[in-house]
């Protein structure tokens, strides 16, 4: 595992959320919640510094990464993809619009490609099942998407 | 406390309240099995997790089964402990386990010892009617504790133990469902981790998922090979625990006996190293006295307490966890790497054969001497003064392979010069036992007066940190004793803030001491078998003629001829060492 530089005003940052969390073993998950916030991810170093700062075992912290699927150790794609998996979007073919995703960026759920220009996650619903199923690249959100729809989408990021 | 009434297999008992359902059974006789729960009385070590079902039990007008180790009792409750619906439970349970487990019981290095296995017959399962995919994950081996977690069953104690008792924190349950394990921070190999090697995951691994790295195939080539003369010693809490490998009651000393396997097994010299124990109480004595009086002097640059240095899970748990402190120990040696030089560097020489062609052999009780004796500055020129160290189970182990009925032996004493040794010396097996050698030796070299009454008997026992104040004619030396790696992170925080009011401290990283040490036979959670092995240990002191360190013959010849003075010039370059600072990049390299 290569060492990072986390960037000393976030580290900072982090370092504030744990004293306003006033160090407390116990917050550790809410700890955990605002650096992934801070960082889009949680990289070893990050947890180092958590480990320390609450006093608690490397190894304890990465067994709460690991344990809740809201985590990640992955950073987070330039353009994060998420796509919605929730009821409406779901029967109307959101799993293979997924698929089609996988297919063509190469990675897996949680994953970011090795140029690190997309991320692929999946979310329940954004409020908008009239558009099902939905796809959202960043903030921009994208409406009945059928599987052969997917290139297009990617090819506008691929510029 | 409130008394509760209840009827357990139609029994009525009276427990106190909050008592569980697992001890309310015990009292009337009913013994409910049991595989992740695990506990050592009287030492606050307790896992219950409830996390295996093994021990469920049906009580009356509850829809399910309940967990006898979490379930505590209520009023008139109606307990059954193995009716058809909890046989049939129990059972699926424990083939639901084997269903993710490899059935490769012929090989398995727990193979006899396993709890899994005797509960596989206990419950009479007889086939493994579930088949599916299995856990599939790669073995770790580090210098002295293999993990193959394709065996572990998720019971948590060695968790427990790592993180409650001992607070190293090296391990913990990670990801989760079918990919969870037990795993060092980001599923790094052991080595990278803070993991001491005080190998008490292993003592309560109820499977071969935690196991030690086993030495025994390199002693029996060396001891093979016509050019070698090779040479063991043995800790003082072996021979307090061997006999129980062989059926032995708990707490039978063996020492004897001991000698004779180890002769029968071809070993040239059978030397002790309760030797260099006393030659530890020479050396760290001396530092000790030395140290305090230059304090009582007002020296400044004289820091206090001084710490004993002989167990080396202890010197790995400062290494990670306190570097900043890592001048306040002893620099003395372990015992074990005391013993390695003047073997290889006097005893030797005096049979004028190159180091090189003596092997030095341990028989340990404990899993980090198999990582001390492979550090770098303990070599000389790559050849390591200990080669290799085996646990008191691999000698069992090897005793078994060799035909040798180790019970219809008989007693033989250890060879000389290295095997000599005083009372003060076997007692550094029990927890308090170093402290009270060194006071033995430091008390009439500090007084100049003979001490009359050698037993300290404030300084023994099994609390988790004991403090006691020594009356060296009219100077009083205080004194503090931790057994158990979490006890003695209390005592160094104390130390770090300022508020410790101790001389001297003795830390040993097991509970109990060697005695409980990672390398012992295990004691599945009987705390009975480690107070009798310490007792066996304080009777082994009694019967010795000589019980100071300082009075040993060949302790005194040894300076006499070679060393020359403790803490002299030849001293401090074979029997002292460093420590280092191990707390940097533990998981991730720069």
């Amino acid at each position: 595992m290569a060492k990072i530089k986390l960037a000393e005003t976030k580290l900072q940052e982090l370092k504030d959320v744990c004293k306003s969390f006033n160090y407390e073993k116990g917050e550790l998950i809410n700890v955990l919640h605002k650096a992934q916030g801070i960082f889009g991810y949680l990289p070893a170093e990050v947890q180092e510094v958590i480990a320390k700062e609450l006093n608690v075992s490397v190894a304890h912290v990465y067994g709460v990464v690991t344990f809740y699927s809201f985590f990640t150790m992955q950073p987070k794609g330039q353009n994060p993809v998420s796509i919605c998996l929730g009821t409406a979007c779901y029967v109307r073919g959101a799993e293979k619009v997924l698929e089609e995703f996988k297919r063509q960026l190469n990675i897996q759920v949680g994953e970011t490609t090795p140029d690190g220009r997309f991320s692929l996650s999946c979310l329940r619903c954004v409020g908008a099942c009239g558009l099902a199923p939905v796809v959202l690249v960043g903030e921009k959100v994208y409406g009945r998407v059928a599987p052969d729809g997917v290139a297009d989408i990617i090819a506008e990021y691929r510029i | 406390m409130k008394r509760i009434k209840l009827i357990i297999d139609g029994k009525t008992t009276e427990v106190p309240e909050n008592t569980t359902l697992l001890k309310a059974a015990k009292t009337v006789g009913i013994d409910i099995p049991t595989l992740c729960f695990f506990e050592l009385k009287d030492m606050n070590i307790e896992n219950r997790p409830g996390g295996c079902r093994v021990c469920v039990v049906e009580v009356k007008g509850r829809r399910n089964l309940a967990p006898a180790c979490t379930t505590v009792v209520a009023e008139g409750m109606e307990v059954y402990t193995h009716n058809i619906r909890v046989l049939n439970a129990r059972r699926t349970v424990l083939e639901l386990i084997l269903s993710d487990h490899p059935a490769e019981c012929l090989t398995c290095a727990k193979s006899g010892s396993c709890e899994l296995q005797s509960m596989a017959q206990q419950l009479g399962v007889r086939e493994l009617p579930y088949q599916g995919e299995q856990s599939k994950y790669r073995k770790d081996t580090s210098p002295a504790i293999i993990r193959d977690v394709d065996k572990c069953i998720m019971c948590r104690r060695c968790e427990m133990m790592c993180n409650d008792v001992q607070t190293v924190g090296a391990l913990s349950a990670v990801n989760r469902g079918f990919m969870a394990v037990v795993a060092p921070a980001f599923e790094m190999n052991l080595e990278k981790s803070p993991c001491t090697y005080c190998g008490q995951c292993v003592s309560v691994c109820p499977t071969g998922a935690l196991t030690e790295v086993d030495h025994s195939r390199n002693v029996i080539n060396a001891l093979a090979d016509p050019v070698k003369t090779v040479v063991v010693q043995t800790a003082p809490a072996v021979r307090a625990a061997l006999g129980e490998e062989f059926g032995l009651m708990p707490g039978t000393l063996v020492t004897g006996k001991m000698v004779a396997a180890l002769r029968r097994l071809g070993f040239d010299y059978v030397f002790d190293t309760d030797f260099a124990a006393d030659l530890t109480i020479m050396e760290e004595g001396t530092e000790l006295l030395d140290r305090l009086t230059r304090y009582l002097k007002g020296d400044k640059d004289v820091k206090l307490p001084i710490l004993t240095s002989c167990c080396p899970g202890w010197v790995n748990f400062f290494e990670h966890h306190f570097p900043e402190m890592r001048d306040i120990p002893s620099t003395a040696k372990s015992p074990q790497q005391m013993f390695g030089p003047i073997a290889k560097e006097y005893f030797a020489k005096k049979l004028g054969i190159d180091r090189k062609n003596m092997i030095v052999v341990s028989i340990m009780p404990c899993l980090a001497k198999k990582y001390e004796c492979q550090r770098d500055e303990f070599k000389v020129n790559g050849d390591p003064d200990v080669n290799y160290s085996l646990s008191t189970r691999e000698l069992a182990h090897l005793i078994r392979q060799s035909n040798i009925d180790f019970n219809a032996l008989p007693d033989e004493d250890f060879d000389q010069p290295l095997g000599e040794s005083t009372g003060a010396a076997v007692i550094f097996g029990a927890t308090g036992g170093v402290i009270e050698a060194a006071c033995r030796t430091a008390y009439e070299l500090y007084t100049g007066k003979k001490l009359e009454k050698v037993d300290f008997t404030e300084l023994r026992g099994l609390e988790n940190v004991r403090k006691a104040t020594i009356d060296f004619d009219g100077l009083p030396i205080n004194i503090g004793i931790a057994h158990g790696l979490g006890n003695a992170r209390k005592l160094l925080e104390d130390i770090r803030d300022g508020k410790s009011q101790f001389h001297a401290i003795e830390i040993m990283a097991c509970p109990g001491g060697c005695i409980g040490g990672g390398g012992q036979p295990f004691h599945h959670g009987d705390s009975e078998i480690i107070k009798k092995r310490s007792s066996a240990i304080y009777r082994e002191d009694a019967g010795k003629l000589i019980r100071k360190s300082h009075e040993n013959p060949f302790i005194q010849e040894l300076y006499r001829e070679f060393l020359g003075k403790p803490c002299g010039e030849k001293s401090h370059h074979l029997l002292h060492t460093h420590y280092f600072d191990k707390s940097a990049g533990v998981f991730v390299e720069e």
